[in-house]
């Protein structure tokens, strides 16, 4: 399975990367802002995203809403700081499948990986 | 102990709405408790009416909409070093690669975390600016004074520092979802 991480901060990318690491997840890009994480789409379509909302160039929304336009079907996972109801059904209008807030356990993000993967696989 | 904290530093205050101190203590506390698994005791908060602070290590967050102001986590230098390794699981200095990255985020989300609790109020908050350097000086950047929450933890003390307005009435604040 391979996993897309997109978010401006490298600290938090690690810290994904460790938490897919302990879940047997290890095939996993990396981008740092919704522009680059365009570019590394076109090169190949990854099975889940987790996507930061907040980034310079290109925010998480943005990105969202662009591949929603071709791709109905990618789980995508936000990983964020906002927390607002109001932002959450925001996300969800745009087309994100679950969502973490910022700050997370291990164990929270985990837990919102597997919901998702597994919702995925029973509603095929 | 949060709520008596909060009651004594806030008497008399009169710029800042009383749930946004609140929010920032649960923020700080949150936030540490989640990332670093450290406990952060925050001790009697007091203002600063100067227009600079010093510090060694800053992290600083913008806030605009209906409350503007400024988040700055400030920092000695080994504080700094150690909340950061901390939190990024591997040993960091200031001249690490990530060491900005990790206080930037940081404050990212202390911010963003309080800010879910400005209820009735709108309000985005800026991508992270670091600045690291002895003595530097972080200008307030409203007329409004700060609000300094000192913050206690067995990593090190650090402080917090907090400047909204709001031009938003607070009826109408509270009438807002």
């Amino acid at each position: 399975m391979k996993i897309l991480i997109v978010d401006d901060s490298r600290t938090i990318r690690n810290i994904q990367k460790k938490t897919l690491n302990s879940l047997g997840h290890n095939d996993i890009d990396e981008a740092s802002d919704g522009l680059e994480a365009l570019t590394v789409l076109s090169q190949g379509r990854p099975d889940l995203m987790l996507v930061d909302w907040n980034m310079p160039n290109m925010d998480g929304i943005t990105l969202i809403k662009k591949v929603r336009e071709t791709d109905k079907s990618l789980p995508i996972i936000m990983v964020t700081t906002e927390a607002e109801k109001s932002r959450v059904v925001e996300a969800i209008k745009a087309g994100v499948n679950n969502y973490v807030v910022k700050p997370f356990t291990a164990e929270s993000l985990s837990e919102k990986i597997n919901q998702t993967l597994a919702k995925l696989a029973s509603a095929t | 102990m949060k709520n008596l904290v909060v009651h004594e530093c806030v008497t008399g205050l009169s710029f800042m709405d009383v749930k946004f101190v609140n929010a920032f203590v649960g923020s700080i506390q949150n936030v540490f408790k989640t990332m670093l698994s450290a406990e952060v005791k925050i001790g009697k908060l007091s203002v600063r009416d100067s227009g600079v602070a010093t510090a060694e290590v800053s992290g600083i967050i913008g806030i605009s909409g209906e409350v503007q102001g400024s988040v700055i986590l400030s920092f000695k230098e080994d504080v700094a070093c150690r909340i950061a390794s901390q939190f990024a699981g591997t040993e960091l200095n200031t001249d690490s690669a990530d060491f900005s990255d990790a206080i930037g985020e940081l404050a990212n989300m202390v911010a963003g975390n309080a800010k879910k609790d400005f209820t009735g109020y709108e309000a985005n908050i800026s991508l992270p600016s670091v600045v690291v350097g002895h003595g530097h000086k972080v200008s307030k950047p409203t007329e409004y004074p700060m609000l300094v929450f000192p913050c206690e933890t067995s990593l090190g003390n650090f402080s917090v520092e907090v400047s909204l307005v709001s031009n938003k009435k607070p009826a109408m604040a509270g009438a807002a979802g």
